[in-house]
């Protein structure tokens, strides 16, 4: 702030010319978006500026607002599951898996213990890609691009693996209510290996280039910050939260699938600017990978390579046979198939879904061998059949990459949800994006929102 | 008019070729097909190999119009205003189902293809679109550019 | 404490205003008279045993196509509370009829608040007494009705609103 010079005026004034004093009441203002290139989404700031410090922000969301909740209404509970994708659609497996897990919960089923795991490994994998966007993209917004392609490169290794699994880089609906889609592949585990490699590196990387360096350090020490009180008070969780000395991580307060079976340290850091923030996801980047190793290593139902030698019949003979009508047998019969596919043969089906007929889909051989699995195919498919919970309503919590990610559903015994709700992570820090920017400079206003690592999808539903 | 038109039709080429292999895109980047438009301007999918490397955040700045991501009612007059504010020669790219259809979208709140606003050059399908489609959709963009003739 | 407990707490203490309480799924939920909300509010945050601090969300839901619930009161207004130095849940509900909804606002208590309230008011029409600034925030200004509501059809198009002059 302007300090008066010996002549009686201060070196703004000075400098500036005339009434150009803090105070004079003059502001200016500027609209930050909806169209900027902060790429993280569509958001609208108007700030009155008093030189370059803000003196109020107004914050305007919707522009992405897709009507997620009421398009659930519409279908039946597994056609949700895309909609889930699109929410926080940098990390949408843990969209999938808590929408599915609110289902269950009303539904009253347990999953199986791979499932769970398998339910672990692909969240932690799809938090480091949504952490490695936020801070990538941040980091390229300050001007370090060479930190953004770096970890978009780590990024597209994750997503290989993701392909792998699902069969889709970013859209993946993997989540299925009562299971997953189907096994993971041969091999994967070798795979996450490779992967988590170079990820290290270049998280190791990134360290070299961000962590101690003083055009970085000086633009996101001591700016956004929040005290704990306020955090709390405006509903804030996840990194954020945890950046200011609270270490509440519903992995550990609700532990679910699998995140009481592994060992992993919640980071938290003290001051609650966006040096905290950052430092609180690049060490939560490392403790994922961790809990993701330990998951694939500890996972049941047997070693991933199923042994396929012998199989008489190949799918599509199998599939044709079943069609025609020359079912005897075929119920024994057991097919050639990657474990990666739907639909998957029986053993390898039971291992990742629910053993409940009224919720998951049965195995192909169930489906084409018998007629009561072709039955239970098309109760569950068919308008007006469909996954039936109880009336009622269930509320699950997850920690998505931005905090508390809940869903709310409430069923009215019908096959279709009667009211799906998303709790948004990213909603409070962006309602409190106002208090954050308010007092900094305009240029401040760029590393925190950054750093809040606001999500359309997630925001606007 | 023989030789005339031969040449005409060589500056024709000339600039089509200038213009095809210079893309100033202007990302309108809204939801989760930003995600694959960054993985296709990054280093693995690598866009800048067919000169459109640079994105420049400014409709006065750019010249192809990359609508990026679902467009919703409320944002369809700023989508609006960036084209107008693009001056010629200008092309928009609809990148994602959503922009070209409205994609599952079926609502209240989405704008049911972005062509019910702006005139748009190349569609490319595929919720999101793989970069190698993207690419693809640019190249096609390119063929479109480089045939373009000049009016004089 | 656990879910039981704390709706006995609640009860103990609001035998007026607290309507009816059940544990669906472990969830420990309350039924709160709409005049009697703010203080059940006040009484979940402050009261170091319950120490509910964190509102961890604000919706409503539209009960007009409920089976068994046609007649009754339309909205449910409900609020997620969690408690961090407890680690325990509660969810409250309050029901207000389709033409007097009107309830009071939480924004004192927790600034979060705001948004929420605004968003119920937005997709559900649902009025805040005491709010600030009670205005849309996911619909354009010029949206006329409540989307989430039961009887908005999912594609009703409204008139394109154009760039301003």
């Amino acid at each position: 702030m302007p300090e008066p010079t010996g002549a009686g005026v201060t070196t703004r004034e000075f400098m500036l010319g005339e009434g150009s004093g803090t105070g004079s009441g003059q502001t200016l203002q500027v609209g930050v978006g909806p169209a900027h290139p902060a790429m993280h989404g569509i958001i609208r700031i108007t700030t009155e500026l008093d030189g370059e410090y803000i003196r109020k922000a107004d914050v305007e969301i919707g522009y992405l607002h897709r009507a997620f909740e009421k398009d659930c209404e519409v279908g039946g509970y597994n056609n949700a599951i895309p909609y889930t994708d699109r929410l926080n659609y940098v990390s949408p497996l843990i969209n999938n898996f808590a929408y599915a897990s609110a289902v269950e919960k009303l539904l009253g089923i347990e999953v199986t213990e791979r499932c769970r795991y398998i339910r672990t490994v692909m969240a932690e994998i799809s938090r480091v890609c949504d952490h490695l966007t936020c801070v990538g993209a941040s980091a390229m917004e300050l001007g370090a691009f060479t930190v953004f392609l770096y970890m978009i490169k780590a990024r597209e290794y994750l997503w290989e693996l993701v392909e792998d699994v699902t069969g889709a880089r970013l859209t993946i609906s993997y989540g299925r209510v009562g299971g997953v889609k189907a096994d993971l592949p041969d091999g994967f585990a070798a795979k996450v290996t490779s992967a988590f490699k170079q990820t290290r590196d270049v998280l190791d990387e990134v360290h070299r280039l961000l962590t101690g360096n003083r055009i970085f350090m000086d633009r996101m020490i001591g700016v956004g910050a929040l005290t704990r009180e306020e955090t709390i008070a405006w509903g804030i969780t996840g990194p954020l939260l945890r950046a200011v000395g609270v270490g509440y991580d519903v992995r550990r307060a609700s532990p679910h699938w699998a995140y009481d079976r592994v060992e992993f340290e919640v980071p938290t850091q003290r001051d609650g600017d966006n040096y905290a923030r950052y430092l609180v996801r690049m060490a939560e980047m490392e403790q994922s990978m961790r809990i993701a190793e330990q998951a694939l290593s500890a996972m049941p139902g047997g070693p991933i390579n199923v042994d396929f030698a012998g199989r008489p019949l190949d799918p599509a003979a199998y599939v044709d046979q079943g069609k025609q009508g020359k079912t005897e047998g075929l119920l024994l019969v057991p097919i050639r198939l990657s474990p990666n596919l739907q639909g998957q043969n029986r053993p390898a089906w039971e291992r990742v879904n629910a053993a409940d007929k009224r919720v998951v889909l049965p195995p192909k051989e169930t489906t084409y061998g018998s007629i009561e699995g072709l039955m239970n195919h098309f109760m569950l498919i068919m308008e007006g059949y469909g996954i039936r919970p109880p009336m009622g309503e269930a509320y699950f919590a997850s920690e998505g990459a931005n905090g508390e990610l809940g869903f709310y559903v409430i069923s009215d015994g019908s096959d279709r949800p009667y009211r799906v709700r998303c709790r948004p992570p990213c909603l409070p820090p962006v309602a409190a994006l106002s208090r954050m920017i308010e007092g900094e400079m305009i240029a401040d206003l760029v590393p925190t929102f950054g750093s809040v690592n606001m999500i359309g999808g997630e925001l606007d539903r | 008019m023989g030789v005339g038109s031969f040449f005409t039709s060589k500056l024709d080429e000339a600039i089509g070729w200038a213009r095809k292999y210079s893309i100033f895109q202007y990302p309108f980047v809204t939801a989760c097909c930003g995600m694959e438009y960054m993985a296709t301007a990054c280093s693995h999918y690598d866009v800048d190999r067919f000169g459109a490397g640079l994105p420049r955040f400014s409709p006065r700045q750019a010249d192809v119009l990359f609508v990026v991501g679902t467009i919703s009612h409320k944002m369809a007059p700023v989508l609006k205003r960036i084209y107008d504010q693009m001056t010629e020669p200008k092309w928009v790219v609809a990148f994602g189902v959503c922009t070209c259809t409205g994609g599952f979208y079926d609502n209240y709140a989405t704008v049911q293809g972005i062509d019910t606003i702006i005139p748009v050059d190349v569609y490319i399908p595929g919720c999101p679109p793989r970069p190698e489609s993207v690419l693809d959709g640019l190249m096609k963009l390119q063929d479109k550019i480089a045939a373009q003739t000049q009016r004089f | 404490m656990s879910g039981s407990e704390i709706l006995q707490r609640l009860r103990d203490r609001f035998a007026v205003g607290v309507v009816e309480t059940h544990e669906q799924r472990g969830d420990a939920t309350a039924v709160v008279d709409r005049g009697a909300l703010l203080d059940v509010l006040r009484f979940c945050r402050d009261e170091p045993a319950m120490g509910f601090d964190m509102l961890m969300d604000l919706t409503a839901a539209d009960y007009l196509r409920y089976p068994g619930r046609e007649d009754g009161p339309r909205f449910e207004v409900v609020y997620l509370l969690h408690a961090l130095p407890h680690n325990h849940r509660v969810r409250l509900k309050v029901r207000v009829d389709e033409d007097d909804a009107v309830v009071p606002s939480a924004v004192d208590l927790w600034p979060i608040a705001n948004w929420l309230e605004r968003e119920v008011w937005d997709m559900f029409g649902v009025r805040f007494a005491g709010h600030p600034d009670l205005r849309r925030l996911l619909m354009y200004e010029e949206f006329v009705g409540h989307p989430l509501r039961k009887d908005y059809p999912i594609n009703r198009r409204q008139p394109l609103i154009g760039p301003k002059a």
